[in-house]
């Protein structure tokens, strides 16, 4: 069983775009970034021209910390891709903030992973693009 | 002269080509074939169309092709993609005075090759979902897992959706999977895809074509066949698909307030209902649209659907040609063929084990909450 379920190598990497580059820069340096619009404060992801509550722009980037819980996740045994190694864990991943998105729980035998575990971020090195991965902390 | 309102909007005629696996005819042979067996359903030609609406998967056939097909004769041309969307649309036209009859098709043949291919639509590209190892049958099951954790809902629930729904198409000859009846042990015993989606909860891919003709009730009465009346339809769309996470918190009860709408619209509650035709592209999927669309309430379908209520001898017979799993499950068809479906089930056009009788009023819907879209549709047997 593939306990560390999310290859660094071959998987389809994102193409950072001028909207979403901010979010994959801050990958890069360790840090796990969303959108927050200055004027009704809700937090914007995944990214955004303006605020779809408002419709205010621009939308700042801020830190987020990283930590969450599992919102919903699913064990993936038949990859749409050869670079995952199956089984391994897509999950949704419901930040402290207030957010969500999607990645992979690593680090964890898939069998024991349930909804509303805790987790936190980890940066996973993929070469052109450092992918925001989590991990299940006590 | 007073415009038909949408209960004076009738469809007169269906017709579903061969559906299997891969298809090698090619799209412009089989559409043209659907038409034909539609033309003469209704007792017309091509000089009794004003209105076209069509698509073609992987040929790209579109109205303008097909005007051209019937001579080219002044038509109204839909845009719609073939299904609730494009019968409401034609509708539309009809009631404003546009056109006064409507020929619609689709068909998709020459897009999968081999048995192992993947539906081409289930792959998304997107930046933030192809990285994870994300395609359509993890953003569904992403939706039951959540469902699943909050009511407790059991895979065993999942697999009687699957076999109950399998169970009609292994007794409809015109389903691909005519033949090879499914239990819940064979669905759980299947191979795993995406927790908690075996094998056999997900659809299948395959290939068809389908037609249909719409009109008035007036010229209707001058045509062949029966005509079952549109008693309220409405789109429910939340965004572009397969991009944002698929939150239960959003999308869960997708379909809700189009279908309230259809219901209030119609004067009818869930409880009028005799037979659902639903979107079954995976077995979670009808459990969410029982509870979305009032059946049920949120976390009892499960159980709703392990009394067997379900099955074509149930209460609430749900998927009754064998749906996207078992009859077929064709790109540009899909949605078309669950229109289809619900007149053929109104009209008694399903072979004698699979009809629902007595059958006044029939629900349809088209796509699902990890689409981010669900069209809802009532149709009737009387307006």
């Amino acid at each position: 069983m593939s306990y560390v379920s999310a290859p660094a190598e071959g998987r389809p990497l994102p193409v950072p775009t001028e909207l979403s580059a901010p979010h994959w820069d801050g990958a890069r340096e360790g840090r796990l970034m969303v959108q927050q619009c200055p004027v009704c404060e809700a937090y914007v992801f995944i990214p955004r021209r303006a605020c779809p509550q408002c419709l205010a722009e621009p939308l700042e980037w801020v830190e987020s910390s990283g930590k969450g819980t599992i919102y919903s996740y699913t064990i993936i045994h038949r990859p749409p891709h050869p670079a995952f190694e199956p089984p391994f864990c897509a999950a949704i991943i419901a930040l402290e903030e207030g957010w969500h998105m999607l990645s992979n729980v690593v680090g964890t035998d898939p069998a024991t992973i349930a909804v509303g575990q805790a987790v936190a971020v980890e940066f996973l090195d993929c070469g052109e693009v450092t992918l925001p991965v989590f991990r299940r902390v006590n | 002269m007073a415009l038909p309102s949408l209960s004076d909007v009738a469809i007169v005629a269906v017709h579903n080509t061969r559906q299997a696996r891969q298809i090698d005819e090619p799209e412009d042979s089989l559409m043209l074939g659907a038409f034909r067996a539609v033309m003469v359903e209704a007792g017309i030609g091509p000089a009794d169309i004003d209105g076209i609406s069509a698509h073609g998967w992987t040929s790209g056939i579109n109205g303008s092709d097909v005007i051209a097909w019937l001579g080219g004769h002044p038509c109204w041309n839909g845009v719609h993609y073939p299904g609730i969307a494009s019968v409401m649309e034609a509708a539309g036209a009809i009631m404003a005075g546009q056109c006064h009859t409507v020929l619609m098709g689709a068909a998709q043949s020459g897009a999968h090759r081999g048995r192992t291919h993947t539906a081409p639509w289930t792959r998304p590209e997107n930046e933030f979902v192809a990285c994870w190892g994300m395609f359509t049958p993890a953003h569904f099951a992403l939706i039951a897992r959540r469902h699943m954790a909050l009511y407790g809902t059991p895979v065993e629930a999942l697999a009687e959706v699957a076999a109950a729904i399998r169970s009609n198409g292994a007794v409809n000859p015109e389903a691909v999977f005519f033949g090879k009846p499914v239990t819940r042990e064979d669905v759980l015993n299947s191979r795993m895809i995406a927790d908690p989606f075996h094998l056999l909860d997900c659809a299948m891919t395959s290939e068809g074509g389908s037609a249909i003709v719409m009109t008035t009730r007036e010229r209707a009465r001058d045509m062949g066949g029966e005509p079952i009346y549109i008693l309220a339809g409405a789109l429910e769309r939340m965004g572009q698909a397969y991009v944002e996470p698929p939150l239960w918190d959003r999308f869960g009860m997708m379909g809700a307030r189009a279908a309230a709408g259809c219901f209030e619209r119609a004067g009818l509650t869930p409880k009028d209902v005799d037979v659902c035709e639903f979107y079954d592209p995976f077995s979670f999927e009808i459990i969410r649209q029982l509870e979305a669309y009032g059946f049920c309430q949120p976390g009892e379908a499960a159980g709703f659907v392990l009394d067997g209520n379900i099955r074509i001898d149930g209460s609430l017979p749900v998927a009754t040609n064998g749906g996207l799993m078992s009859f077929s499950h064709a790109g540009a068809v899909q949605n078309l063929q669950k229109v289809i479906a619900g007149v053929q089930q109104l009209r008694g056009l399903l072979p004698p084990q699979l009809t629902v009788k007595g059958a006044e009023v029939a629900m349809i819907s088209n796509n699902g909450s990890g689409a981010v879209t669900c069209d809802v549709m009532l149709l009737g047997k009387t307006a």
